[in-house]
């Protein structure tokens, strides 16, 4: 079936399998390998990406499913101003160790700052419940997730100031 | 020449990490990201059953299946005298089952297609035949004298019985026994556990049929034994295997083993000229590859009424399941446990295994611990807690009086370890002090008054890591030493190829830090590489904590060599005898006239344009380090509960990690260590057990049956410090990976025991579940 999705902003084609995973046309037939699989379950969440702004797990869906819709994976974060600042702040914070996790923690973290702009210890730990992350212990992440937000309030303040 | 210093960013500070940069951007590379020229997949036919013979393989419509390029059996491996390898454990593993399937999950047949969804469709395709036989899932049930005989393949086994193994002084601790005002026991089951990093295991084996060439990219936490072991197997000239781990999603000892699934892809990869990548997927993951644990215990501790130790025995089943792969120095048969001792100045102890086949999946791997170390500090961390009620004392106090003292080090052990150095009262003193022990014990009691489950546990753990010196350290001959190369650039800038491998430890920081500190080029000008046996110094790899004892100390002292040789060549340049030469890092000054000096990158320059006659150009060296002794972290973690008696739920309130590690490198690294383990280590206590039923299915093979922790359980984490060097380390750091995994889950348990000990409960075994400890409340509610 060909599919047409918006990936990262730029308009992207495939002519994919009724049954293959959104999670493999986004890495094999889109190339973009940000996007983990981690458990096939729908348990872990490295596979999770942004379709329509909302996170989902890319495992557990078709990729004919995302025909006509937007998705943003790992690789679309940053911008050409930089990176995002729930990327920043994981570095920062040391949020991740072996990786594996991050993108999908990342999303799922951007997608939090977008709805809660001023999230909680337990806000954020209820959003990124659904991802498992086997060498952190999570508390590095919190903390990121909480810098991000900082990060962003500060620049909203800067922009309205300088409005 | 010589500017005001900037400063070296080297040991001791919190460099942010060089990995980042990429794993945050999507664009590390793990195996399964990569993709090669005319790649096939492969895909594995598993066997249902735990114990049944293989009565024929029908592969004839997988065949037929379009994309389908080959499958392989057991039939085909053995004509390539490849159907069995050798385990880590001198033991021998099917690699495709011929006569016999052994555990529910053991790999039968393989599918080689264009696709990896074809491989998977046609695996279903394959009619294995099987006859069911008895199963046996636990030792106790091995060891039965009616149970099946499990490796009826190999000569001279008549029985499931492995290995008896015993450490320590039998004598000597009946005599300590004989003498004891009290003796206190406790039986308990470390249950079978499961590293589950989030990514699987998985290859792509490459051989050129032209050259012979045969490249793996592999999830190998000991790429270059791996190699080694390859050569051995499969009998290609080793010069012409190359290895390389590239970014790995998290290893947690998963990863050190060889599995079938590597050796069936580069056997078809070598068949079909054509590169061949096999990943496992989660369930394959977890019902295949590398348990943990599953040791049924049995402690005896032997007191004064006083509390003063007198002697430890410990008997204890291991199972092991099909295949004896334990991955552990060829002379422990039971890893490191003999360091159950602990922190106590123990006058006697004995120690004594036995190991089981089980029709269970082989492994036995060092689950984010040195070798067994976890159920050492297990069993003895629970056995003290219990001794201290029997005896009516505090379990703080009993600790104190028993601790190592300080001025005891180096302390040689009842079954012969030498600890090098601890302060196992300073730690204690502070995680009690943190927690704010005697308040809590205060308000403890109020709470029992009002009815409510309170309690606070400790565990005051000793791990022994850093495996180790060559003339008791070995894997399969191999001696378990590491090595660092490293070589400084004309412009100053440095690469460092290290034996050892990173799964998340943040080596190419925290090893460009060692080199920072030695010789005083910042980290960020220090690339260091690491994972691919063709680049790389010989070493045994990533695993029991081994890394910074081994490779930080190999790292240090090839650092030390390098700045030899630029002493020389910073004579040269200041034109003075090298004796004359003073060196501050990263300045090479003469000894009374400080302005006259030279730094470290002058002198790198000059390696390759200005040298003394006679002397070789370059500035670079390479060092294998052979470890004098193991290294002794240690440390006390505390945690408070509230157990909620009508469900069993238990509530972590305040969870204190005092940790030390000797000199940490990278602190912020090494705290985000001791919250990973101290995470997984909650996991182990609450949630995480791979079990099985009779039938030997195994219960647990999905992350939906398979419990871990997610941010929600997770307790938070209150960190501590202590600094106690060690004194053999060149730079007198101790390792910090495992710590946490290996004390923090009796602080756990010790914790939910504390709060039920008035009702009686005496033990419960990991996980504690709501279901057991709601279970345990009940049982001892009921009347006798």
């Amino acid at each position: 079936m060909e599919i047409s999705v918006t990936v990262n902003g730029s308009a992207r084609s495939a002519d994919v399998e009724p049954r293959m995973l959104l999670a493999h046309v986004i890495r094999e037939e889109f190339g973009l390998t940000g996007t983990h699989v981690g458990c096939d379950t729908t348990s872990c969440g490295a596979c999770t990406v942004l379709l329509d702004g909302s996170p989902v797990k890319s495992c557990t869906m078709f990729g004919v499913q995302a025909d006509g819709r937007d998705v943003t994976t790992v690789e679309g974060l940053a911008d050409a101003a930089g990176l995002d600042p729930v990327q920043a702040a994981f570095q920062e914070e040391h949020g991740l160790q072996c990786g594996f996790c991050t993108p999908g923690m990342m999303l799922v973290g951007s997608a939090l700052l977008e709805r809660n702009p001023d999230p909680s210890d337990d806000d954020i730990r209820w959003a990124i419940s659904g991802n498992l992350c086997r060498c952190t212990g999570y508390m590095n992440i919190v903390k990121a997730i909480q810098a991000a937000a900082k990060t962003k309030a500060e620049a909203a303040q800067a922009a309205a100031a300088s409005a | 020449m010589s500017t005001e210093a900037t400063e070296i960013r080297g040991i001791g500070h919190s460099v942010k990490r060089k990995e980042d940069g990429r794993l945050i951007r999507g664009k590390g590379t793990f195996i399964d990201d990569m993709q090669l020229p005319g790649m096939l997949y492969m895909s594995i036919l598993r066997s249902p059953f735990a114990h049944a013979t293989i009565n024929g393989i029908d592969t004839s419509r997988a065949q037929a299946v379009t994309g389908v390029v080959a499958v392989v059996t057991g039939e085909l491996m053995a004509q390539h005298n490849l159907a069995w390898m050798p385990t880590m454990s001198g033991d021998t593993q099917a690699v495709l089952a011929t006569d016999k399937v052994r555990f529910q999950g053991q790999e039968v047949a393989a599918v080689i297609a264009e696709d990896p969804y074809v491989a998977k469709d046609a695996v279903e395709l394959i009619d294995a035949d099987y006859d069911a036989l008895g199963v046996v899932v636990s030792p106790q049930q091995a060891l039965a004298s009616d149970a099946p005989v499990i490796r009826d393949e190999k000569e001279g086994q008549s029985d499931n019985h492995i290995y008896h193994w015993e450490s320590g002084d039998a004598e000597a601790t009946d005599r300590a026994f004989a003498q004891a005002d009290r003796v206190v026991s406790l039986d308990t089951f470390y249950p079978r556990s499961h590293p589950a990093p989030l990514e699987t295991c998985g290859c792509i084996a490459d051989v050129n049929s032209a050259t012979g060439q045969t490249t793996i990219y592999m999830t190998s936490q000991a790429p270059h034994a791996i190699r080694t072991v390859f050569a051995l197997v499969t009998g290609l000239p080793e010069e012409n295997i190359r290895i390389v781990s590239p970014d790995l999603g998290g290893g947690f000892g998963n990863k050190v083993p060889v599995y079938p699934g590597y050796v069936v892809a580069t056997a078809a990869s070598l068949l079909l000229g054509r590169p061949v990548k096999w990943i496992e997927d989660r369930s394959e993951n977890l019902i295949s590859t590398g348990f943990a644990r599953d040791f049924h215990m049995h402690g005896e501790l032997a007191l004064k009424d006083d509390g003063t130790m007198l002697g430890l025995r410990t008997s204890l089943l291991a199972d092991e399941g099909a295949f004896h792969a334990d991955a552990q120095p060829s002379k422990l048969k039971v890893g490191l446990y003999h360091v159950v001792t602990g922190s106590y100045d123990m006058p006697a102890a004995h120690v004594a295994a036995d190991g089981y086949y089980t029709n269970k999946a082989p492994g036995g791997v060092a689950y984010r611990c040195s070798f067994r170390v976890t159920e050492a500090s297990y069993m003895i961390e629970r056995l003290v807690q219990n001794a201290a009620y029997e005896l009516g004392m505090d379990p703080a106090d009993l600790r104190k009086k028993n601790f190592i003292r300080p001025e005891q080090f180096p302390y040689e052990t009842p079954t012969g370890l030498v600890y090098d150095s601890g302060d196992y009262r300073g730690a204690m003193d502070l995680a009690l002090e943190t927690i704010g022990y005697d308040e809590l014990r205060k308000e403890q009691e109020q709470r029992r008054a009002d009815g409510k489950l309170w309690g606070v546990g400790i565990a005051s753990f000793t791990e022994a890591v850093g495996a180790g010196p060559h003339k008791d350290y070995d894997i399969l001959g191999l001696k378990m030493n590491d090595g660092a190369e490293l070589r400084i650039h004309p412009t100053g800038k440095a690469i460092l190829k290290i034996s050892s491998i990173t799964q998340g430890q943040g080596h190419e920081t925290t090893f460009a830090q060692i080199v920072a500190e030695e010789i005083g080029i910042q980290p960020e000008d220090i690339k260091v590489q690491h994972g691919d046996t063709d680049n790389t110094p010989y070493g045994l790899g990533t695993y029991a904590s081994r890394s910074t004892p081994t490779v930080g100390a190999a790292t240090a002292m090839v650092s030390r060599r390098v700045i030899e040789k630029a002493r020389k060549i910073a004579a040269h340049l200041l034109e003075v005898s090298e004796e004359d030469v003073e060196f501050t890092r990263p300045t090479f000054s003469v000894s009374g006239a400080p302005d006259k000096a030279v730094t470290i990158q002058d002198v790198a320059f000059a390696a390759y344009t200005n040298f003394p006659d006679g002397m070789e150009s370059g500035l670079e060296a390479s060092f294998y380090y052979d470890p004098p002794n193991l290294t002794f972290p240690f440390g006390t973690y505390a945690v408070a509960v509230e157990v909620d008696p009508d469900t069993g739920v238990w509530d972590v309130k305040r969870m204190v990690a005092v940790d030390d590690c000797g000199v940490r490198i990278n602190p912020m690294i090494v705290e985000g260590q001791i919250h990973g383990g101290l995470t997984e280590g909650y996991a182990i206590a609450a949630m995480q057990q791979i079990t099985f039923d009779e039938a030997g299915n195994c219960i647990g093979s999905t992350f939906i049956d398979y419990l871990l922790p997610t941010a929600v359980e997770t307790p938070r984490f209150e960190l501590g410090e202590t600094m106690t060097p060690s004194p053999h380390h060149p730079i007198g750091a101790k390792g910090v990976g495992e710590s946490a995994t290996v004390g923090s889950p009796a602080a756990y348990v010790n914790a939910v025991i504390d709060a039920l000990w008035p009702l009686g409960v005496r033990n419960i075994d990991m996980p504690l579940t709501s279901a057991k400890v709601w279970e345990a409340i009940e049982a001892a509610k009921a009347p006798a």
